[in-house]
């Protein structure tokens, strides 16, 4: 048994490491460095001697000096004596082994003996390597999405793996796609167009939406249970069914290209979520509350605006930003009604700028970059609200 | 007294729901209704303008008669396929104006010009000319002139209300245009994409539920991709995938792993032979599949690490108590917890993946056998401009979506009944 535990978390532990040090490389070669090789044979070597010497040493140097040391000596045979790279690509290897030795130093020979242990390794470094693998195929898109949107054309052709950044150019020079687009291809005005397509449908979606949702959850009325079930069917129609029917509609009244238009789609199409998110709150707010503002001969405008709204104000919050994202987001309806470049949304501006074989592609990546960032922190910024929003709307995307 | 206390209740209700309900209902529910008409009709993309009669003013001054004006309207039919009838035309003119060459079809009272113009065939064009002179002999001033705008009316039929209907749509959608591949092309997309991603959905929430150092940063990033904006993410996918220039591709070369480029989302098969099997890949529609599960995996991670985190603790407790392994515990305990969270979120990813546009659309437009029926819809209505056929479609997908959501109520149904 401890045999068999001994080989497994030695070979585990290698693949680990190999796994560890490949993404460091590739990102390495994407800084520019001539790497031609991941050389697995050698830190395959390194892995086992590390992890199988750890083993033996066990407790008689403290666990802090043998990562140090380990690491030292990895770093000095394989990123000074065999490959000669740069000291950055050496500290971040350093780093790399420190990481790894301490996530080995609590398996100890003797542990290796205890029922299930040859499981538990695996779960553990499987766990990590679930993390770390995720982390990598999630963020690499973003970061070379922002990366090539501060390169040149030509810098590209001459090394497509350099995406180094040079700090020390001028400001202009580095921003010069971010300069070019908003410049150029009037990307500022896109952006206030989307900021009022998107705004605009919040707004307009939660004037319809709470007062829908209130009658839902409270009144009673004929026809209660036919609204609430059709509420959800009608969610799970899809954009690109109702796309022609609309499209010939919105030419004869003359309602493409423009804001209004899009408003309207807009709106209807996340009206049915957002009564449906907010109906399911207003029923846990306590009735005795209302009942009291009925006795006060408060109307129902007064019951909405002053007790249900304030005390809703998280669900609204999550609607409000679901509403935003989802606005901010579309491509379908501003690529079918949109044709004209003036009236642009950032989304459909970007697909425009691409359908231009000439367009430099860090100029798409600004582009991209521009439409992203404003999303992803408002969902960082707003996390808790936007996954409720999330869960409960996630029956379409 | 109750009885209109509930009156108001319920007339309350109506006021409050009317403007959700009208909106959607002209929304969404009107144009669904809509399709069935149009996919009966021959329509196409030009047909839709509604003709219009159309007139341009031109002005010719006459040499050395500052007193006299020629005017000429250049007169057409905007419809290159329907007549307008009954079309009418009326301009105005200052004051101190005469008209010489009086149209018989025409009228000039009180300084305004009325003509009945009758019907315009298809593609009409006529140029038609009025001279006018001052009544005072004072020179004429062109500015005030052009900035009066000829008014024109008229009658026409509207191609999508008139009731000539056909089949022929139908016909074509389902005999023609490889139907069959079409159909398999989408379920290929649809089910492969779902179980990716819920396979992937389960694997980062089993490990977002334990705990690490930097968990709550984790959980942000794995859902970026589900927030970011698609175009933005798909064209970045593009550049990367891009054979000529693309990240991947060089460090693929780079490594030399392969020796020539491969064109993930430009190529339709791929040839791999598994122990002396060689059998076909299509490489462009695994490719966009990849893309849809790397998209939508964090919705069903969501989901089901929200049911993780529900699951009691005293169960993995007592388990630890009789010492089940690991796998165990996953197997016996995780797995039977989740499967009815993952049995809902198969049928709304599904229903989902199967009307997916924009993401095929943004990473092959639908080459290189990747066409779905939603790429179609587009494909028909707008690149061929066959609205008809392009309502079709939209039909087939929308019976096929009934009853997805008709096993989706059935399932829910149950699982409510259960509960």
């Amino acid at each position: 048994m401890r045999i068999k535990n001994t080989i497994l978390f030695s070979l585990i532990s290698t693949f680990f490491l190999i796994f560890l040090i490949s993404i460091w490389k590739i990102l390495a070669t994407l800084q520019g460095l001539s790497i031609n090789s991941f050389n697995i044979e050698i830190i395959f070597i390194f892995g086992l001697l590390i992890s199988l010497t750890h083993l033996g040493i066990g407790d008689r140097i403290k666990s802090i000096y043998k990562s140090i040391i380990f690491s030292a000596i990895f770093v000095f045979c394989d990123g000074y004596l065999i490959q000669k790279l740069p000291i950055w690509y050496n500290v971040g290897v350093f780093l790399i082994l420190y990481f790894f030795t301490n996530k080995i130093s609590k398996y100890t020979f003797i542990g290796l003996k205890e029922e299930h242990s040859t499981q538990v390794i695996l779960f553990d470094f499987l766990t990590l390597f679930g993390i770390l693998f995720f982390s990598f195929v999630i963020l690499f898109p973003f970061y070379m999405m922002l990366v090539t949107s501060f390169k040149t054309q030509i810098a590209l052709l001459v090394n497509p793996l350099d995406f180094s950044i040079n700090f020390g150019q001028d400001i202009k020079d580095l921003f010069k796609s971010y300069f070019v687009i908003f410049k150029s291809y009037k990307f500022g005005k896109y952006i206030v167009i989307s900021t009022i397509v998107s705004v605009g449908t919040v707004i307009i979606t939660l004037l319809f939406a709470i007062p829908a949702a209130y009658a839902v959850a409270r009144l009673n009325f004929f026809g209660k249970t036919f609204l609430s079930t059709s509420i959800l069917i009608i969610y799970m129609f899809p954009a690109i069914v109702l796309v022609i029917p609309l499209y010939t509609i919105f030419s004869q009244l003359g309602l493409r290209n423009s804001i209004e238009g899009l408003l309207i789609v807009y709106t209807a199409t996340t009206l049915p979520v957002a009564i449906y998110m907010l109906q399911g709150y207003f029923k846990s707010i306590p009735k005795e509350l209302e009942e009291a503002a009925i006795l006060d001969k408060l109307s129902w405008f007064g019951i909405i605006i002053k007790i249900i709204i304030p005390l809703s104000i998280p669900a609204i919050s999550s609607v409000a930003l679901y509403v935003f994202m989802i606005a901010w987001n579309e491509f379908l309806f501003s690529l079918m009604f949109l044709d004209n470049p003036n009236s642009f949304t950032l989304s459909r501006a970007i697909q425009y700028l691409s359908g231009d074989a000439e367009t430099p592609r860090q100029y798409l990546m600004a582009g991209s970059v521009v439409v992203t960032l404003p999303v992803l922190f408002i969902f960082v910024y707003f996390e808790k609200y936007l996954v409720s929003g999330l869960t409960a709307g996630s029956v379409k995307g | 007294m109750n009885d209109t206390l509930a009156n108001t209740e319920k007339k309350t209700a109506y006021i409050l729901t009317l403007p959700a309900v009208l909106l959607v209902f002209a929304i969404i529910l009107f144009p669904i209704f809509a399709n069935v008409w149009i996919s009966f009709k021959e329509v196409e993309l030009k047909d839709i303008r509604i003709p219009e009669p159309r007139a341009k003013k031109i002005l010719k001054s006459i040499s050395d008669e500052p007193s006299k004006i020629k005017i000429l309207y250049k007169l057409r039919n905007s419809s290159l396929i329907q007549e307008i009838r009954d079309v009418s035309f009326k301009d105005s003119f200052p004051k101190n104006f005469e008209i010489e060459n009086l149209d018989k079809r025409c009228e000039y009272k009180n300084s305004s010009l009325k003509c009945e113009f009758g019907t315009w065939p298809a593609k009409y064009k006529e140029n038609f000319q009025v001279i006018f002179t001052t009544n005072d002999g004072s020179k004429i001033d062109k500015k005030s002139l052009k900035s009066t705008k000829p008014k024109l009316d008229g009658k026409s039929d509207n191609i999508l209300l008139n009731t000539n209907f056909t089949l022929k749509n139908f016909k074509k959608v389902l005999f023609e245009n490889e139907f069959l591949d079409l159909l398999l092309t989408t379920f290929y997309y649809t089910f492969f994409g779902t179980v990716g991603s819920i396979v992937f959905g389960i694997l980062t929430a089993q490990m977002v539920n334990q705990k690490f150092y930097g968990r709550t940063f984790m959980r942000s990033v794995l859902l970026f991709p589900y927030v970011a904006p698609v175009v933005a993410l798909a064209y970045t996918w593009e550049l990367l995938l891009d054979p000529n220039s693309g990240t991947l591709n060089s460090l693929l070369l780079n490594y030399q792993i392969i020796e020539t480029p491969i064109n993930l989302l430009g190529q339709k098969y791929i040839e791999i032979s598994i122990l002396g099997f060689v059998f076909k890949l299509r490489l462009a529609l695994t490719t966009v599949i990849m893309f849809e599960i790397w998209r939508y995996f964090p919705l069903a991670f969501l989901f089901i690490l929200a049911r993780l985190q529900a699951i009691p603790k005293e169960l993995y407790e007592a388990a630890d108590v009789d010492g089940a392994s690991p796998f165990q515990k996953f197997f016996n305990i995780t797995l039977p917890q989740i499967t009815a969270v993952i049995s809902i979120l198969f049928l709304i990813r599904f229903i989902w993946n199967f009307n997916k546009f924009e993401d095929v659309f943004l990473l092959t437009g639908g080459a290189s056998g990747t066409r779905t029926l939603p790429i179609n819809v587009y494909q028909q209505g707008f690149a061929i401009s066959d609205i008809g056929m392009g309502s079709a479609v939209s039909i087939v997908i929308v019976v096929l979506l009934l009853m997805f959501m008709f096993f989706y109520f059935k399932l829910l149904g149950k699982r409510v009944d259960e509960n």
